[in-house]
């Protein structure tokens, strides 16, 4: 909503406020002031001439020579280059030292010869929007109505000596989508009082009843329609202060009856409709809802295919117009019209939407029907619109107005009392501070004697239902700056995070601590993307957005690895090729082919290396990731969460991973082994295809690691006997898991045993291609005493027996 | 007798001699032992003891010792100065070019939005909140219906929301997460929780809009809680989190599902009120926005608003970490260049 500040000084006293200040006052009463614009963009010393001769040029075709008169002892001769000027006119006149917008002077010029003491203007000139121009000012010089005196001032006749304060409205407020509702706000905020707008019809002896009848057969979608009825108008301008109103809220002015439609409709917030009565023909008026196959034309020259919950006004027959939407070609007002049918009715807001949503069609209508119209404005605002047609249209308005309505909607109570006020907003108000804020408001109420407000809540605030609502009301006037600031009160409450929450928190700082970057993505891929690995997206139809913003973005995520392949490519292309990154986030699966529940939401951590470990430095070599740096950093996870004992790995062959360096991540739980992600290279044919070096990666399901997460300390006694380390060496067929081999050494050697570990890993043409020496360093230690050398010998001996006898070994001398 | 002292003297003389002018550790060492070893040149004459009197014996012995010590000490002066010189040697050989870059410890980031959530979440626990989490795939029931916007809703457009069927769709607030707290407690009183997470809205994507953005809503349910507890819970979190100095200014506003609403803008941290261009010269920035909850999602979320009252807030982590770190484009947060990443390894200031 576009408010003049000069049309609303109309309907309250504004004195000490200036634009700014008013728009400040109402931003700190909520109604929020984006913008407060002035309308003269910049014109100064430009007065209204009347224009005494006009000749041609003498030198050329194109020009005008003119003697203007603009009230100064001789007339000013003014070259100008419209076709239509004309002797007789008042024009706007920027005389010598005059300014129009972007800063251009008015200079004494000789134009072909002939001195020019001036210019005549065009609505263009003077800064005016050019879309908002009637048809007729948009081209030439701007032709001003009889009537003003010579030498007046130009900013004065156009009004545009004026600010615009546009309103950036709640969807609680659209009280204030007319000048009166804003009015009412500016009046509660200062406490002065409101003016109401002239309404009273002068009667006549004919009745409109005699020529016009109306009838609603849809009843739940239209509660009200009246109309009036007015004869022998004449179509012509409106006068220039309702076109400079209306130019100011941004509507075009078009012919006094469709102006005083929409003045009135920003005046009061009530949508209007002229028709054209003679084009209406059967002198009736039927509401109802449009039948199947109905099809009308509307006042843009669109064919409308109607649908069957379309509310439409009739003639009986055929549909006049979309109800608070648009007026149908068929009943349109224009110049040879003299007989008006007008329109002000109450139409449901979800209705109207309907229609102006299939059309595609918002206008200044059907907005404020879909945000409800005060329903006690409707014969108001019919009344002032009629008056200002037997004004300024010569309108004979009939007696009468002919009208259906359902009973108007009970006035609304609203209870509240003091106590809950001040208990609700922490304050310490008193009775009279809070009478004195609901009068300013103009809301009627009583006062009980235990301090209860019974307020009659006024039609136009339909917002107010609850007690909560006043207490709002009287908050904001009261200033929510003035509210005090204080401490909850009660008892005090532990915060904490839950065990998943410390998991991600914990997992975040190891990772990154470990160099890893962590990644955000978005939650939406493409199709094809979310069908990539499959053992980890589910195997399910990913979930599809009914209205997607693009095909990229058209489903749910069911792995997060498609994306963190997305996120490598995307700094691959910018060079960054070495990246070891991590996301945490969720993954969305469902066993349903139409959702009818919640799908299954999974915490998935995902890691990615690619490139090189460290980055290159002059006293290191730079070495590719393998497989074993994203498996050491799941491993470190895994041990931080103290879980690593349950963690197994076996190797697995997932579609789009490496079949030779992938392996399934297994947890061991109470239900037995049960596979919660994959850790390897990806393959190498979708690298190619996503045009990535060899990249590794994991997922890994987290709502089994935060069930087994276990964060106690075991702690262990310190050794006091000292350990025996034994190395072997042992050639293996190539195929032998080393994990397996170590899982034999431990069941074999048993308790005494306190570490293995693999030191070296040897392949070579000494071996043969088939085969690989493993060594391993073996220690032995007892709790509770010195181990002989004999024993230890005696067990070493056993496990390199069980290790030739379980995988054919060969002990490497 | 005489023989033998002269002798002792003699070789004092030859040894000290000799001494003078040895060269390296290994012929010092070497002269040790011809002169002072076992079978060396002092032990040779002394061996001749044996043939003096009781008398002459303490004499020669004097003078052998003194000989012994005389060359004892030259030796271990030398030796001194070999290895004096010797580590000399090898601190000089060992010196480094200490300008050279070191062998850093990896140090990856938490990205932004998250660390400013951990911090916002920190400075809520710390006020004795808990943190509470829901889908991100929500019913038309908690997203929008229990939160007091009916379907027919002016404030509700299907084009805002990422629908999926009729009932379901990505969640457009956290604000659902409050609604299944409620219902989780059961109508028990305090609820304190923070509700941080991703909410999608249809939006098209530019420098300050995105489709997928984070949120974090806090709810206080008890039964007498004020509106200005909210005041005083905003400005205790306004100045934990952008310093004590931090104001904070409240404007009426409307949500559906609180009542009184309010904006919150947050005194400008740049220029402290003053005006500059992270606050378009206003001295605020619009942060949050709060108010008390709304006796219908009170209703709805099991509570008597004639018993209990509450208040509610929330924030976007993206306006805020661009305004904390002075990101130029929202999309930085979701292509995720490493460029971008590596730039917030620094602790939480």
């Amino acid at each position: 909503m576009n408010v003049s500040y000069r049309w609303l000084s109309e309907y309250i006293d504004l004195n000490g406020y200036t634009g700014e200040g008013l728009a400040e006052l109402m931003t700190s009463g909520g109604i929020e002031i984006d913008v407060v614009e002035s309308r003269n963009k910049g014109v100064t010393g430009v007065v209204v001439g009347r224009v005494v001769t006009r000749e041609k040029h003498p030198d050329a075709d194109k020009l005008s020579v003119c003697t203007v008169d603009v009230g100064g002892s001789e007339p000013l001769q003014i070259v100008c280059g419209a076709k239509n000027v004309a002797a007789g006119q008042l024009v706007p006149v920027a005389t010598v030292g005059a300014k129009l917008p972007g800063d251009f002077a008015i200079k004494r010029a000789k134009l072909r010869g002939v001195e020019s003491q001036g210019m005549i203007c065009s609505a263009k000139e003077l800064g005016l929007n050019e879309k908002l121009l009637p048809k007729e000012q948009q081209e030439g010089i701007l032709v001003l109505p009889e009537g003003l005196a010579v030498g007046q001032s130009i900013l004065e006749v156009l009004g545009i000596d004026d600010e615009v304060l546009e309103l950036d409205l709640t969807p609680n407020r659209s009280d204030c989508l007319s000048m009166l509702g804003v009015a009412y706000e500016v009046g509660a905020l200062t406490g002065r009082e409101v003016k109401l707008p002239n309404n009273r019809v002068t009667d006549t002896v004919e009745q409109a009843s005699d020529h016009l009848s109306v009838q609603i057969e849809a009843k739940e979608q239209c509660s009200h329609y009246a109309a009036r009825y007015i004869k022998g108008v004449k179509i012509g301008p409106s006068p220039q202060w309702m076109q400079n109103r209306l130019m100011a809220a941004g509507i075009r002015p078009i012919s006094n009856v469709v102006d005083i439609t929409n003045f009135v409709l920003l005046e009061y917030g009530q949508p209007l409709h002229a028709f054209d009565a003679d084009k209406v023909g059967s002198g009736r008026i039927v509401v109802r809802l449009a039948r199947e196959g109905e099809v009308m034309v509307t006042l843009d020259d669109q064919e409308r295919k109607l649908e069957p919950h379309t509310l439409v006004i009739t003639d009986g027959e055929k549909p006049i117009a979309l109800a608070g939407v648009m007026g149908g070609a068929n009943s349109e007002v224009d110049a040879s019209t003299v007989n008006i049918v007008l329109e002000s009715a109450r139409f449901d807001g979800g209705t109207v939407r309907k229609t102006s949503r299939q059309i595609g069609l918002r206008s200044e209508s059907s907005i404020r029907f879909e945000k409800g119209v005060d329903p006690s404005r409707v014969i108001p605002a019919l009344d002032r619109a009629a008056a200002l047609m037997a004004e300024y249209a010569s309108g004979l308005v009939l007696e009468g107005i002919v009208q259906e309505a359902a009973a108007a909607p009970a006035e609304r109570e609203v209870f509240v009392s003091l106590d809950k006020i001040n208990r609700y907003l922490g304050t310490d108000l008193s009775k009279l501070e809070v009478q004195t804020l609901l009068g300013r408001l103009h809301f009627p109420f009583e006062l009980s004697t235990d301090g209860v407000f019974t307020v009659k809540v006024p039609s136009r605030r339909g917002d107010i239902a609850y007690d909560v609502d006043l207490i709002e009301e009287v908050a904001r006037l009261y200033g929510y700056d003035n509210i005090p600031t204080t401490s909850i009160e009660g008892a005090t409450t532990p915060g904490a995070l839950t065990k998943p929450q410390a998991i991600r928190r914990e997992l975040r700082r190891r990772l990154t601590d470990a160099g890893l970057h962590e990644v955000i993505s978005y939650s939406f891929t493409h199709p094809d993307r979310a069908k990539l690995f499959p053992a980890l997206s589910g195997k399910v139809e990913p979930i599809r957005l009914s209205l997607p913003m693009s095909e990229d973005r058209s489903v749910l995520r069911t792995s997060l690895l498609p994306q963190m392949l997305e996120t490598a490519a995307y700094n691959r292309n910018r060079k960054n090729e070495d990246l070891s990154l991590f996301e945490i986030g969720s993954v969305f699966h469902t066993d349903e082919v139409e959702l009818t529940r919640l799908p299954q939401e999974k915490h998935r951590l995902a890691v990615l290396l690619t490139g090189i470990r460290t980055s290159t430095q002059w006293n290191r070599k730079s070495v590719p990731v393998d497989f074993y740096d994203i498996k050491g950093v799941l491993e470190t996870v895994v041990e931080v969460l103290g879980v690593s004992r349950l963690i197994s790995y076996e190797a697995a062959q997932p579609e789009h991973m490496h079949p030779g360096r992938t392996a399934a991540i297994v947890l061991q739980t109470e239900r037995g082994p049960v596979t919660i992600g994959y850790i390897g290279q990806v393959h190498p044919a979708l690298q190619l295809e996503q045009d990535l070096n060899d990249v590794y990666v994991l997922e890994v399901e987290l709502a089994p690691l935060y069930d087994e997460a276990n964060f106690a300390i075991e702690y262990k006694v310190l050794p006091r006997y000292p350990a025996i380390q034994r190395d072997i060496a042992v050639v293996l067929d190539r195929g032998v898991q080393v994990g397996k081999v170590i899982a034999e050494v431990r069941e074999t050697a048993g308790e005494l045993l306190e570490s293995v570990n693999v030191f070296d890993i040897y392949t070579g043409e000494k071996l043969g291609a088939e085969k690989k020496s493993v060594a391993l360093s073996l220690v032995y230690r007892h709790e509770a005493r010195t181990l002989t050398d004999e024993e230890v010998t005696e067990l070493h001996g056993r496990v390199v027996a069980k290790l030739e006898q379980s995988f054919a070994a060969e002990l490497r001398k | 007798m005489d023989g033998m002292k002269e002798r002792l003297e003699a070789l004092r003389t030859e040894a000290l001699g000799e001494l003078a002018t040895v060269a390296d550790p290994q012929q010092l060492n070497d002269l040790r032992v011809k002169y002072l070893g076992k079978k060396g040149a002092l032990t040779e004459i002394l061996r001749g003891m044996g043939a003096l009197s009781a008398e002459e014996r303490p004499v020669i012995g004097q003078v052998g010792n003194d000989v012994r010590a005389a060359i004892e000490a030259v030796i271990e002066a030398k030796q001194s100065a070999f290895q004096q010189a010797e580590t000399e040697n090898r601190l000089r050989a060992e010196t480094i070019d200490v300008t050279l870059p070191g062998s850093k410890l990896p140090a990856g980031a938490v990205h932004p939005l998250n660390k400013v959530a951990q911090e916002i979440e920190d400075i809520f626990i710390g006020l004795g909140y808990t943190i509470a989490e829901g889908p991100e795939v929500e019913t038309d029931y908690y997203n929008f219906e229990a939160l007091n916007l009916p379907k027919d809703h002016p404030a509700r457009d299907m084009q805002d929301s990422f629908y999926i069927t009729d009932e379901i769709l990505m969640r457009t607030q956290t604000s659902p997460v409050q609604v299944r707290t409620m219902k989780a407690m059961n109508g028990k009183t305090p609820v304190k929780v923070i509700c941080p997470g991703k909410v999608y809205r249809r939006d098209d994507d530019d420098a300050t809009h995105s489709f997928q953005f984070n949120q974090i809503e806090g709810l206080v349910i008890g039964p007498n809680i004020r509106m200005s507890d909210l005041k005083g819970t905003l400005l205790q979190f306004a100045q934990l989190m952008f310093g004590k100095q931090a104001q904070i200014r409240l404007r009426p506003s409307f949500f559906p599902f609180t009542e009184p609403s309010a904006e919150v803008d947050i005194s400008c941290a740049q220029c402290g009120g003053e005006g500059c261009r992270m606050c378009k010269h206003t001295g605020w920035l619009e942060i949050l926005g709060c108010g008390m909850v709304h006796p219908r999602v009170l209703e709805m979320g099991g509570y008597d608003p004639e018993q209990v009252s509450g208040f509610a807030f929330g924030m976007g982590v993206e306006r805020i970490a661009l305004l904390k770190y002075g990101i130029d484009d929202i999309r930085h947060f979701y292509t995720n260049d490493a460029r971008f990443l590596g730039q917030f390894v620094r602790m939480q200031g």
